[in-house]
Formats: C-alpha cells, structure tokens, sequence
C-alpha cells in the first residue's frame, strides 16, 4: 500500500492547476480517494461530521449485496444444469457446486465489467466537463445494474441501458443526490420496454436454457393462468428458480437487508411499510378471491419475483425515497399496495415492483411537500394558540 | 431584406417554436414515431401556419379586439379544414395515420402563438415570412425526430429498409421505447440539451 500511495503522492503535483495534467484531476482524485482517506477536509461552514461518508455508505451497501450475487451466479449455473439434465450430450453437474458458480461467475462477470465500464466511463467524462468529482454514487449501480437483469441479457443493450440510466436518469438532473428516480430502475426500464423479447417471457431467465424445464418464472406461470407456482414456497425462498440474476433467493437478500438495517443505512420505516402493504393488498385478493391469481395466499407475493429485491435495495435508495419520516412511510406503503396490484391486475406486466417504486419515486417529493406542509400548520396553529392564551 | 431573412432564420434556431418557445410539443410526440406522417404534418403546419398569418394580417384593423380569438380560430380552423381534405384526397393512408393530429393543428399553440403575437400587428407579406419560418423550426424538428424514431424503433427510414438484414442477425434489436410517445419527449429535451448548451445565451440563470 505504501508503494501505491507513494506512486499518487509523486503523480499529485501534475494533476494539481497549473500541473501538465490537470484535465484529468477528476479521473486522479477519484482513484486516490478510492485506495486512501483524502487529506482534504471540509474548511468553510458547519456540516455534520461523521464516520459514514458517502464512500463508507457505498461500501456497505456494496457487501450487503454480495450474499445476493453470490447465490445468483450459483442459481445461474445451477438452472442452466438442470434444464440440461436428460438432454443427449449435455454436461450435467447440478449437484456440482462449484461447477455451478463457475458456470454462473462466467455469465456474470461480462455483465458486471459492461455495467462498470459504461458506467463509470460517462461519469468520470461528465466529472470532467463539470469540473468536480468523480461520485461514488455509481459504486453501488453499477453492481444493482446486473443484479436486475435477466442472465442472458445481450450485452450491447445492457451497455445502451446503462448509457441511458446514467445520462437521462442521472447526469442530466446534475449527478449523484439530484436524481429523482433510481438509476438502475431506469436502466431495467429501458430494457424492458426497449427489448421487451429479451426482457420477458419463458426463454430468458435461464441462461442458454435446455429442454428439460419449461423456463417460466412463477409470477410468469401465474400470469399465464396457473393456479399455483410450479415451484415449491421453499425453493422460492432458498432462491432455486429463474430469474433475474439477483432476486431469486430471499434468503441471501435478507442477509443484505440486516447488515443494511443494523448499520443504519436503509430506512426500515420503508422496508416494514412495503411490507405492510403488500401483505393489506394480498389478503384483500384472497378475501375477494375472485379468480386463481387473487386466491393464491398473499405470502407467496414475498417470495416470487422481485418483490424482495426491491423493498431492499431499491425502494431504501436514500436520494429517490421520501425524507421525511411520515413520508416514508406513505412512499413504503403505496408501493406494496401498487406492487401487488400490478402483479394481480393487471395482465400486461408479470413484475410490479419495478414500476410502482419508479412511480412512487417521482411521487416521493410530493409526498415530503405536504407532509412539511401539514407540519408547517400545526405548528402555525400551536403558535396561534400560544399567543392567545 | 435583411430584416425579413430573419424572419425565416430566427425560428430555425434562436426563437425556434418547439425547442425554445416549447410549443406544439403534443403534435410532435404523437405523429414522430415514423418519418412520413412527420413530413406530412410539418408541411400541413407551415400551410396552416402561412395562410392565417396572411389572412389575419388582412384583416388586422377590421377585427375587434374583444373577439379577436374566436375570429382567429375561426380562420386557422378554416385553413385546417382545408389541409385535411387535401390530405384526405391525395395521401388517405398518412391522413388515416394523421388521424386527429390534423384537426387539432387547430389548438396547436404554435399558430395561434404567431397570430396573436405577429400578424396581429404586421403587415400581409412580412407575416407570411414568419408564419413560413415558424412553420420551418417546428418541421426541422419533427423530422429530425421521425428521422431518428423510426430509425431507430423500426429500422428504416420512410417505410424503406435502412440497417441491414445481416445485423439482425447479428444479435440486433429494434428499439421498442423509440416507438413510444415517453421516448419523443426524452428526444426533444436532448435535442433542448443539445441547443442550449451550443447557444449559452438561451439558458436562463
């Protein structure tokens, strides 16, 4: 590490105004903050001084991603496999743990290196034009990105996605902190109605899919008229079925989402009120239960699709999410109820999760006005009162 | 003559209707999904545009200010008439596909914008040059939506094959968002972003 820093102190005075370099100071600065705390300090005005930067932030959401992308390369390989299994020539080693991650860690790294590439290439070009800082913002995109993605997404559209997420979701409204919807969000949206073939349907969520297995994801199963997913709740919950690459088990989501609450990073007010929601709306199907769909037991709503994925990572993303306290959550609320509502109405779309946090991201801002409004009036009213007696 | 070359070049750039007024962006999100029908309704716009500019101008002194408006419309209303049975005549597929776009040239606020704050107060020739050039601005950038639109959404350019077969193979998609009205509107504000950041002038601070 001496060695590395050693070479940055040296390299610093070119990268400094007036130095040969200074056109790439952002590009500089972004490596050396990433590998060593900054020397610079805040000089002017008061700030809330705390360990937890934004750096520290990332890198946390960062690990509590890992459990999610792990299980996904495992899932990956092992849904290949079995869909092979009874196919003539086919290597089957679905029993093979190893064998299965490898094949996973193969489908997921191109996507990965495509997503931070991309990414991070039009950052550091935008950093420059502004003249500030590379954001740490893309750290953890970068990585949601694949993580939403079908695994056989071309790669091509995963970089346009990128491209478009980054530019039109992000940089235009200013940067990290002024988007107002979640840039992996957008990406995922992009595609999906970009390329909806390559998007959805059976063929997609098993990564170059054998004949054995139909292919079709339990929500794609129940928007197709089945009563019950094929699939049994545990597997659903263990994450053994297809999907996007990240979503599927609950339980490595979980992992993630207790380092993110226990840490403080994602807001649980979120978290409990997607759930409360979602669970009202589920039981309110299966009390109406009118068809198969609004029969099946509301907990299965927790376990198929993104469901999880999104009340975890994305919903909490701290800049698209309502600030205020009791915006929370209403934003959490509605986005259980709009979630469950698109999954069980609407017969376009099998996933509503995507859309209703994208919706309730442009609601957000809204919903943080009024709640300050109303606590503007109150205390308004308290203070008339005050006066009076 | 100096003077009245501006008139056409103004709204192609500096004053342009859609980019810089933003107006008429509801007639170029719905017909920009293919090139033709954008022509076609770039070439009714100048029309309706050009003649009510004229006829307004003619009739500047005679008409009273309380109801000017509804005389206006009545007017471009005429004039629109007019496009649409043309287009009816001649080209009944694009009208078919023009559907009610046409008629609603009519609230399209790009005409009625000129008449009130132009030909209201000019004379008949000088308001045809401005109803000519603002017709311009709005085409210029109808077409460069339709161009990229249905290039890329459909892979070709006025109904004509352009990326080839061999692409598609190749593993290419066409661009189903580019066929949607949301992607016009990113469209025209890329293309605002692209304007403005040539001409610094225009930003508001």
């Amino acid at each position: 590490m001496k060695f590395i820093k050693n070479i940055l102190d040296n390299m610093r005075p070119n990268f400094e105004k007036g130095g040969k370099m200074h056109a790439f100071h952002s590009l500089f600065d972004a490596i050396d903050t990433l590998m060593f705390v900054p020397k610079t300090t805040t000089r002017l005005g008061s700030h809330i001084r705390d360990a937890v930067d934004n750096k520290r932030t990332m890198i946390v959401v960062f690990i509590a991603l890992l459990p999610a992308l792990l299980f996904g390369m495992y899932n990956i390989g092992y849904q290949h496999h079995i869909s092979l299994v009874g196919v003539e020539g086919a290597v089957s080693y679905c029993d093979n743990f190893w064998g299965n991650l490898w094949y996973g860690f193969l489908k997921v790294l191109p996507m990965l290196l495509v997503s931070y590439i991309v990414g991070l290439g039009i950052e550091v070009v935008f950093a420059q034009i502004r003249r500030h800082e590379v954001s740490e913002g893309y750290f953890v995109t970068g990585l949601l990105i694949p993580l939403i993605c079908p695994p056989d997404v071309p790669l091509w559209q995963l970089a346009l996605a990128v491209a478009f997420a980054v530019i039109i979701g992000k940089e235009v409204f200013g940067g990290t902190g002024y988007n107002f919807l979640n840039p992996a969000l957008v990406a995922r949206a992009f595609l999906f109605f970009s390329y909806p073939t390559y998007m959805s349907g059976d063929t997609v969520w098993i990564a170059e899919q054998g004949d054995a297995v139909s292919g079709a994801t339990p929500l794609g199963e129940m928007l197709a008229g089945a009563s019950m997913p094929s699939s049994s709740l545990m597997d659903m919950f263990i994450g053994f079925i297809p999907g996007s690459v990240g979503e599927t088990s609950v339980i490595a989501i979980l992992l993630g989402a207790v380092l993110l609450l226990v840490t403080g990073i994602a807001s649980w007010r979120i978290m409990l009120s997607i759930f409360v929601g979602a669970t009202l709306t589920g039981v309110m199907f299966n009390l109406i239960g009118a068809n198969d769909y609004m029969q099946l037991p509301f907990y299965y709503h927790f376990v198929m699709g993104g469901f999880m994925f999104g009340m975890v990572f994305m919903a909490t993303d701290p800049v698209t999410a309502a600030q205020t306290n009791i915006g929370k959550y209403i934003y959490g609320f509605l986005i259980g109820v709009m979630a469950i509502l698109i999954r069980v109405v609407n017969p376009a779309y099998p996933e509503g999760m995507m859309l209703s946090i994208l919706l309730m991201n442009v609601f957000a801002p809204l919903i943080d006005y009024y709640v300050v409004e109303a606590n503007i009036r109150r205390r308004a009213k308290r203070a008339k009162l005050a006066v009076k007696n | 003559m100096a003077g009245n070359l501006k008139l056409i070049k103004n709204p192609l750039s500096k004053e342009n209707p859609i980019t810089v007024q933003v107006l008429g962006i509801c007639s170029s999100l719905a017909v920009t999904a293919q090139l033709k029908p954008a022509i076609v309704m770039s070439l009714s716009v100048i029309v309706v545009v050009a003649l009510s500019n004229v006829v307004v101008s003619l009739l500047r002194n005679t008409i009273p200010q309380r109801i000017r408006i509804i005389v206006q419309l009545v007017i471009v209303s005429m004039m629109v008439i007019l496009v649409d049975q043309i287009l009816k005549a001649f080209v009944y597929e694009i009208s078919k596909q023009l559907s009610v776009f046409v008629g609603l040239i009519i609230t399209n606020c790009i005409v009625m914008g000129r008449l009130e704050a132009y030909a209201m107060s000019h004379k008949p020739y000088v308001s045809f040059l401005d109803g000519i050039g603002n017709g311009l601005g709005y085409s210029f950038i109808l077409i460069t939506m339709g161009f990229i639109r249905e290039l890329f959404g459909s892979g070709t350019l006025l109904g004509y094959r352009i990326i080839p077969e061999s692409l598609y193979e190749a593993g290419y998609a066409n661009n189903g968002l580019m066929i949607m009205p949301p992607m016009a509107l990113i469209i025209v504000g890329i293309i605002i972003w692209i304007h403005r950041s040539r001409n610094k002038d225009l930003c508001e601070k």
